[in-house]
């Protein structure tokens, strides 16, 4: 029957497939458009089924690809239309043309609420229909409770109910408030004893997302899962409707066991006991068949459970079972089973230590990453990194370096990046890692990020042993034709340092050195050059005994660049032309950069942030947070532990002495005049972990401001945290004089508010003073409350700030006069110029009656 | 959970879209037009997964049709595969034997069945029988609908002659 009910419609779907090309096309549908919006302009002539053939129409020009950007209202209409066809036709074009972000879905709320508590069973089937599809927040707040009451109502039929559960999964996920917890979790419980399996499925998908994120509530819905595949397993009292193809319910054997990874544990043991019967026989007993879906069903089923069983970190015997399963998968026929096997080899990973059977495999997995296949390949990649130690980093480090001669761009990068962190983190020796970082340069330059360079330079300069080979090894790659630039930049820079090491090998001589690297000149861009001329200064000074022809060269070169229009480049040369009239002095000014301090690698911290967030937190990931990213050492010990969210915790401003002390000083000035001056005597406990340092330390290798690493941070808390030391305010309160007591402790409030941004700064029994902070970047805005806590007003009122030099504050006028139980709100405009660890004082005085304070 | 389905034919154009995630109109436009280059160009012997974006596409090919399902990165793709191929049962039983025509002339019956399988991007109904029984319902309530309508107009046409 390929006619559908509507003629008019019909008619349209063929006039639009008899178009010979995409003109005519584009010329009926404008036509039919212009058609539709008369009528619908006049509403009045406009018959029910009219309305309804026209919001297909509609619906089907916005399938083709055209704007369709009128007749929303006519859909949305047409759901408070009376009679059943009409409103059909109203919830489902607007579930697939609206989404919640359409201010127009607003105007339903209503109609569907009535249609939600209604009567009408199929006009509640259609509302939470389109609430479940495409229901927002709004939707969350105003209809969760009337369809909660419908999910456990014993009056509604199964049709309904299961509707209601996934239509409160949405609104959930919406707006996780909505379901309270302490009342549901009982609800849940007696939901999954339900006997209608279609309820029963609808009713696990909510048990997942509402166990995702929060299993402490739910534990009583743990044993009945563990049932509810007791059941499937046994096949009994299943219908026959909701076996596919022999297999009880795949889906919500799946969905069960998702749930059940979320638990962490399973306490009581006879549990423990039925659910690993049920996983031995699954993983014993899932064979592979003829029958496509039957062997996709009952794999599906299969990998969940291995994914199971790696979450409750079964005895060993079940885990080896496991493997040795993978380990078939990843040699059969079948992509889709190479490519599961393969992501769940990755997982394993993760969980236990199971590397050294996984090991076992490594030829097949290599072999994998020769696949025709991308998704596969991309599998095997993943896999590889994942198990590489020192073991085998050396061939596999290898085969991904000839991997990447024919991998497609869009990999590249992540390659490279892959690549530069295995050799980073299992380098056998320091030279191979330096063969290995310019090996992938010279191959996929383009995809090598500046970081990766950045640091091989910085383990050379920290290794003197190494200093020689890398020198030796830039040279040999300059003597190739062609060479990308980022290893212009790198041969340059370490030749520039070290070449002077290499002075005596035959074909290194300084001049030869120099006529290598400035035949490269014409070929880079802007960004280069600098460098190159940072290597000719060097180069020039490291020649002992001088060499004037040399010299000459070199400072002809600089004398060109004087008038470049680039600044980096003109700074340079002027510089450098000065520098070399110095002589003697030149040995210090260009000596040797050096060593780095040990930090984590910015590499690492890369490819950790390139992991994208989901709305529900696997338990995948949950558990993967819990792992710590190792720092690179190879030198040193490294100091800093760098996550992010530890840094805020440990920010405390440690006033420098020297303030403290101009404060005292000055303090014995002013008191004679009477000023109140408060003073922070001690400093703040707790000094600051090392990653202050790091974050304050300016190293070329941070590369972007550290303002830049701001944004994540923010991200990462969530909460108005003062985002980095360099930039937290902090107005000490100083506090001396026994006039007037202030009240509560101020070394205490001083703490509280360089962690937050509000909070009391001052109080004392006039007048109370405080601070809320906003800041973005090394911008912020902060505004003093003073309150005059009293009945008389407090006049000649007066604040000062003393900004030290690495801040710039402006401070609104403050009144002169506060009056009684009023509070007055001063704005101060801050921006921070450079990273220190001063404070600034606030110096406050004001006139209480006849007492000057 | 799924997060959008897509259906389109070998030549890359659209036979069914369906959004549980908002993505405005434009953002819909650029993703059909990347997954079609993606997964259209796909030879037969490859596995039915592609990444992308930080997602998964599950897909299969029905004849001249591409089913497309996009979920996350850590859902059951057996699982996914499967809801599609339930979803082409059901739609088989429903017009007898279907065809990619029954799907372009009868788009918003697709529509309707579509909405009895997957809710908020989740399996709603597992049982074929259940399905079709509801769409029947469904069908005959339009039905009854149209010949009410009918015969009132009936009534009236002659009431005014």
């Amino acid at each position: 029957m390929a006619l559908s009910g509507m003629r008019g419609l019909s008619v349209f779907i063929s006039d639009i497939r008899n178009c010979q090309n995409k003109e005519q096309e584009r010329l009926r549908v404008d036509k039919e458009l212009g058609n539709v919006r008369t009528r619908f302009k006049n509403e009045k002539g406009l018959t029910p089924y009219e309305k309804k053939k026209y919001v297909w129409k509609m619906l089907y020009i916005y399938m083709l690809g055209y704007d369709v950007d009128f007749g929303h209202m006519e859909a949305v209409s047409l759901i408070s239309a009376p009679k059943y066809p009409e409103k059909q036709v109203g919830y489902i074009v607007t579930s697939c043309l609206l989404n919640e972000n359409h201010d127009f879905l607003r105007l339903a709320i209503n109609t569907v609420r009535n249609d939600i508590i209604g009567r009408n069973e199929t006009f509640q089937c259609l509302a939470l229909t389109l609430v479940g599809n495409i229901g927002g927040r709004e939707f969350a707040e105003s209809l969760a409770p009337d369809v909660q009451k419908l999910l456990i109502s014993s009056s509604c039929r199964p049709l309904v109910r299961k509707k209601a559960a996934l239509c409160l999964l949405r609104l959930f996920r919406k707006n996780p408030d909505v379901v309270n917890v302490d009342g549901w979790s009982d609800r849940m419980a007696q939901l999954l004893d339900e006997r209608d399996f279609g309820v029963l499925t609808s009713s696990m998908s909510l048990l997942v997302a509402l166990v995702a994120s929060n299993h402490e509530a739910y534990w009583s819905c743990l044993p009945k899962c563990v049932k509810v595949l007791e059941r499937l397993a046994r096949s009994q009292d299943i219908p026959q409707e909701y076996t596919y193809y022999g297999i009880p319910s795949p889906w919500l054997q799946v969905k069960t066991m998702r749930a059940l990874q979320y638990f962490p544990t399973i306490e009581d043991p006879s549990t423990r006991r039925s659910l690993f019967e049920v996983l031995q026989r699954i993983l014993m007993g899932t064979d592979v068949v003829k029958n496509v879906n039957k062997n996709n069903a009952s794999h599906s089923v299969l990998f969940e459970a291995l994914a199971l069983v790696m979450h409750l970190d079964a005895e060993k015997e079940m885990m080896s079972q496991c493997v040795a399963l993978l380990g078939k998968f990843i040699a059969v026929r079948e992509p889709n089973i190479r490519y599961l096997g393969l992501e769940n080899m990755t997982r394993m990973l993760m969980v236990t230590d199971v590397q050294d059977i996984i090991k076992r495999h490594q030829a097949q997995i290599i072999t994998s990453l020769k696949d025709p296949d991308i998704s596969i390949r991309r599998r095997a990649l993943d896999l590889l990194y994942g198990m590489c130690d020192v073991s085998n980093a050396k061939d596999i480090v290898e085969e991904l370096l000839q991997y990447l001669n024919t991998a497609e761009f869009v990999m590249r990068e992540e390659l490279s990046l892959k690549i530069a962190i295995l050799a980073e983190k299992f380098a056998p020796d320091l030279s191979w890692y330096v063969d290995v970082i310019l090996q992938l340069i010279d191959k996929a330059g383009d995809f090598v990020s500046d970081d990766i360079w950045f640091r091989v330079v910085q383990f050379v300069t920290n290794n003197e042993d190494l200093q020689p080979y890398a020198a030796l090894k830039a040279r040999e790659y300059l003597d190739k034709p062609a060479i990308h630039e980022t290893m212009v930049k790198v041969s340059a820079y370490i030749l520039g340092e070290y070449s002077h090491l290499l002075a005596r090998r035959p074909g290194c001589s300084p001049k030869e050195i120099f006529s290598l690297i400035h035949e490269k000149l014409p070929t880079v861009s802007t960004s280069t050059i600098p460098i190159l001329l940072s290597t000719y200064a060097k180069i020039l000074m490291h020649t002992q005994p001088p060499d004037s022809e040399l010299q000459n060269q070199i400072l002809a070169i600089f004398r060109k660049y004087e008038s470049c229009i680039d600044a980096e480049i003109q700074q340079r040369a002027v510089e450098y032309l000065e520098l070399s009239k110095k002589g003697a002095a030149l040995m210090d000014v260009l000596a040797e950069m050096p060593k780095f301090p040990e930090r984590q690698s910015s590499l690492i911290k890369k490819a950790e942030d390139t992991e994208a967030d989901t709305a529900e937190q696997s338990a995948h990931k949950l558990r993967t947070q819990q792992q710590t990213s190792n720092a690179l050492a190879v030198t040193d010990q490294p100091s800093a532990n760098g996550t992010p969210p530890v840094s805020h915790l440990g920010l405390v401003k440690v006033p420098s002495m020297t303030n403290t002390d101009r404060n005292l000083a000055d303090q014995g000035e002013t008191e004679p005049n009477g000023t109140l001056s408060v003073v922070d005597p001690q400093p703040p406990s707790a000094p600051s972990p090392d990653v202050l340092g790091d974050l304050l330390g300016p190293l070329a290798i941070e590369g972007p401001q550290p303002d830049a690493a701001q944004p994540a941070h923010n991200l990462g808390s969530g909460v108005g945290v003062a985002p980095n030391a360099e930039d937290a305010l902090a107005l000490a309160p100083v506090e001396e004089t026994a006039t007037v007591q202030p009240i509560g402790n101020i070394a205490e409030r001083f703490h509280a508010l360089v962690l937050k941004d509000s909070g009391i700064l001052y109080e004392d029994p006039y007048i109370q003073i405080g601070i809320k902070a906003e800041w973005r970047a090394h911008h912020g805005r902060l505004v003093l409350f003073l309150g005059n806590k009293n009945t008389a007003p407090l006049i000649s009122v007066q604040a000062l700030i003393l900004p030290p030099s690495h801040l710039r504050m402006e401070l609104s006028l403050v009144p002169e006069t506060i009056p009684p139980r009023a509070q007055v709100q001063c704005p101060l405009e801050v921006v921070n110029l450079r990273p220190s660890r001063d404070l600034a004082v606030l110096d406050f005085s004001y006139n209480f009656g006849a007492q000057l304070v | 959970q799924i997060h959008f389905v897509l259906l389109i034919s070998r030549q890359g154009k659209v036979r069914l879209t369906k959004w549980y995630s908002p993505y405005t109109q434009k953002e819909r436009t650029k993703v059909i037009r990347e997954l079609s280059g993606m997964i259209l160009t796909r030879g037969p012997k490859l596995c039915n997964f592609v990444e992308w974006r930080g997602y998964k596409v599950v897909y299969k090919r029905y004849a001249s049709l591409y089913f497309c399902m996009c979920i996350d990165q850590e859902d059951n793709e057996l699982e996914v595969l499967e809801i599609i191929h339930h979803f082409v049962e059901i739609l088989d039983r429903y017009f007898g034997s279907v065809c990619e025509l029954d799907l372009i002339f009868n788009f918003h019956k697709a529509y309707y069945i579509l909405d009895e399988l997957v809710i908020a991007g989740e399996l709603q109904e597992s049982s074929k029988k259940t399905v079709a029984r509801l769409i029947a319902a469904q069908d005959s309530l339009v039905e009854a609908a149209k010949e009410e309508a009918s015969s009132l107009s009936n009534i009236i046409a002659q009431a005014t002659k």
